[in-house]
């Protein structure tokens, strides 16, 4: 049973994602349970599938028994295994958090909606799970159709944001594709470890550098790095909530890490960081990424907007702490997609959490919320103080090593954006807790006492998650050592040595 | 001079794909149809599709089916035939693109049923009005 985790973790949901479609037409209260039950089995499969990389080493799966370079492989190291846990726990709390809105909102499209979710995920754990460029690429188009399909649902605005995003995203794939067949041409492989030992005995560097730039660049739209991030606030935006707070933390972070896989495994650093020339060229885009998305998010006037604009910011941090090529930037930027798709979590499911007793657009229709829902604002203040970087919340330990590593690699102004940018986010976010804090309830002009507004707390099963994942967080950062040291240092480091 | 001229005829077929990117990549950005649109998306993805299938050719060579395969012990020189696997992918490649294009065009469909109108300049314009009365 054990040895077919790999296969497990897709197989599973895919299958349902089908089932779940047709019991969205016979029942529909069944669409709930079997996809929650669908993705436990993904979820339980990854920490088993962890526990076996960190006992025994990497694993390599061979679909249907065929070896590799002919059959498709997965290929799990630690790296890609806590990313698997990532996903299937986010895709999971995201799913309960909004049981009841979905059940509310979407009634007559409810098996559709629970199948493009399963599908969206499975699309994200074949991108991480597979050891094969152009799988990659399919499971890509799967994860992003189901997003557009599942963006689009909110009706109004969002169909037209929705298209601009498939419009750019498709451009993204494409060059993605286009990459790997510049690859493809000169090694005659798609596997990537194969790739990558055939590489560097190559001689015709300038090929293997174009499919660089493709692939790179594709990856870079996918992400909504900075110049290239305009479909990102609108899409997610209009949105509607349950979809929005599942995409928002995992696309953006999943692209990163395809990014991380092709420059640690397909093309090695020392390719990447010494022949190409260009890392001080994005490293200067990820500083502009991060001021010009701090000022964007700054001058937002509506909640859920503001916090697309800060994914921007934290994209930036990541491709920038990646880009600096040290060992502790690597690091903060692999920890900063595991804290970062969790506070993402955190504050979009508070903001989830406000919008279905509140219906606020604007930053005003939130005075007196502490009163009113005071445990849903203490989960979005920790998920603040995270996003902020307060040393007991795990955004903190991440913001260290990326700081640290732009100091060792002697980038200053990475540096500096990284502390303006936190600055920045302390003023987004006190000004939010002001507004909740402080300013009252329905002010009555004339009037000094104000009776204290009743408690109207969201419903339990989406305080719950919530909790969870403000308790997360938290845990995250203390044991945020044990996190580098166990997963993420075995990851980075092997890969750096001997080249550098 | 004419070893450009040279360059530019032995490839001629990356400039073929080069120039289909350019036009359906200028479709998506310039025009203001949202069909247009989604017709130079398609461009877009086939001129990929077509590199793909370039790549595969080889100079006097034959389809990849190998005759008398099953009796035959005769050695097979793979010069002799195409290269299967790039068209391969691009059967799930041409899916993905049709499938893109599905989405693409359902998108549409509910823009047009909610706007009345495919120009993206008067969806946007009746957006921001609707915005405003708020």
């Amino acid at each position: 049973m054990s040895a077919q985790f790999p296969a497990l973790i897709i197989v599973v949901p895919l299958l349902t994602a089908i089932v779940v479609n047709i019991a969205g037409w016979v029942r529909k209260s069944f669409c709930f349970p079997l996809a929650l039950a669908a993705l436990t089995v993904s979820f339980l499969s990854a920490i088993g599938l962890m526990g076996r990389v960190m006992a025994e080493g990497d694993v390599i799966y061979r679909m249907a028994g065929w070896d590799p370079p002919w059959g498709i492989a997965l290929h799990i190291d630690h790296l890609n295994g806590i990313i698997l846990i990532l996903i299937s726990l986010v895709a999971i709390l995201n799913m309960i958090a909004y049981r009841r809105a979905v059940a509310d909102q979407l009634t007559n499209r409810l098996g559709a909606f629970y199948s493009l979710y399963l599908l969206f995920v499975i699309g994200l754990m074949g991108i991480v799970i597979t050891g094969d460029t152009f799988n990659l690429y399919v499971l890509l188009e799967i994860s992003s159709l189901s997003g557009y399909a599942l963006l689009g649902m909110g009706g109004g605005r969002a169909t037209l944001s929705s298209l601009q995003y498939l419009f750019l995203g498709t451009i993204g794939a494409s060059f993605y594709l286009l990459g790997i067949g510049y690859l493809y041409i000169v090694t005659g492989s798609l596997n990537m470890a194969d790739i990558a030992g055939i590489l560097p005995t190559l001689e015709s560097v300038s090929v293997i550098k174009v499919s660089f730039i493709l692939c790179i660049v594709g990856l870079f739209i996918k992400m909504a790095l900075f110049p290239l991030h305009t479909w990102l606030p609108n899409a997610y935006s209009h949105a509607p909530n349950p979809a929005a707070s599942l995409i928002a933390p995992l696309t953006t972070k999943v692209m990163i890490y395809v990014m991380i896989r092709l420059i640690l495994t397909v093309y090695q650093p020392d390719f990447t960081f010494i022949q190409m020339e260009i890392a001080e060229l994005v490293q200067w885009v990820a500083v502009i990424a991060i001021v010009a998305g701090s000022v964007l998010a700054y001058k937002q006037n509506k909640l859920k907007r503001m916090l697309a604009y800060i994914i921007v910011v934290e994209v930036g941090y990541m491709v920038g702490g990646f880009w600096l090529g040290n060992a502790a930037g690597m690091t903060g930027a692999v920890l900063h997609i595991l804290n970062d798709a969790m506070m993402t979590l955190c504050v979009f499911l508070a903001a989830g959490a406000v919008m279905s007793r509140v219906q606020f657009d604007k930053f005003e229709h939130l005075q007196g919320l502490f009163a009113k829902m005071p445990f849903t604002m203490i989960a979005f203040v920790v998920g603040a103080l995270s996003i902020i970087g307060v040393p007991p919340t795990c955004g903190f330990f991440s913001k260290w090593y990326l700081i640290s590593g732009g100091i060792n690699a002697g980038h200053y102004a990475f540096v500096a954006a990284l502390i303006i940018s936190s600055l920045v986010n302390v003023l987004l976010f006190f000004r939010v807790i002001e507004i909740g804090y402080f300013e009252p309830f329905n002010t009555h002009n004339g009037h000094n006492h104000h009776p204290k507004p009743p408690m109207q707390e969201a419903s339990l099963d989406m305080l719950v998650p919530l909790m969870i994942t403000a308790g997360l967080l938290i845990a995250m950062g203390i044991y945020a050592h044990s996190l580098v040291t166990r997963f993420i240092e075995p990851a980075v480091l092997p890969s750096l040595l001997g080249s550098l | 001079m004419p070893e450009l001229i040279d360059i530019l005829i032995a490839r001629y077929n990356y400039w073929v794909v080069i120039c289909l990117m350019m036009i359906g990549l200028y479709a998506m950005m310039a025009k203001n149809n949202l069909i247009k649109k989604i017709i130079g998306m398609s461009i877009f993805q086939t001129a990929v599709i077509l590199f793909y299938v370039s790549i595969a050719t080889k100079h006097d060579a034959s389809i990849p089916i190998i005759g008398h395969g099953h009796n035959g012990h005769h050695a097979i020189h793979a010069a002799d035939y195409m290269n299967p696997l790039p068209h391969v992918l691009m059967l799930t490649a041409i899916v993905v693109s049709v499938a893109t294009l599905g989405v693409a065009l359902a998108l549409a469909v509910k823009a047009y049923q909610q706007h009345d109108t495919l120009e993206e300049d008067e969806i946007i314009e009746q957006l921001k009005t609707e915005y405003l009365s708020q």
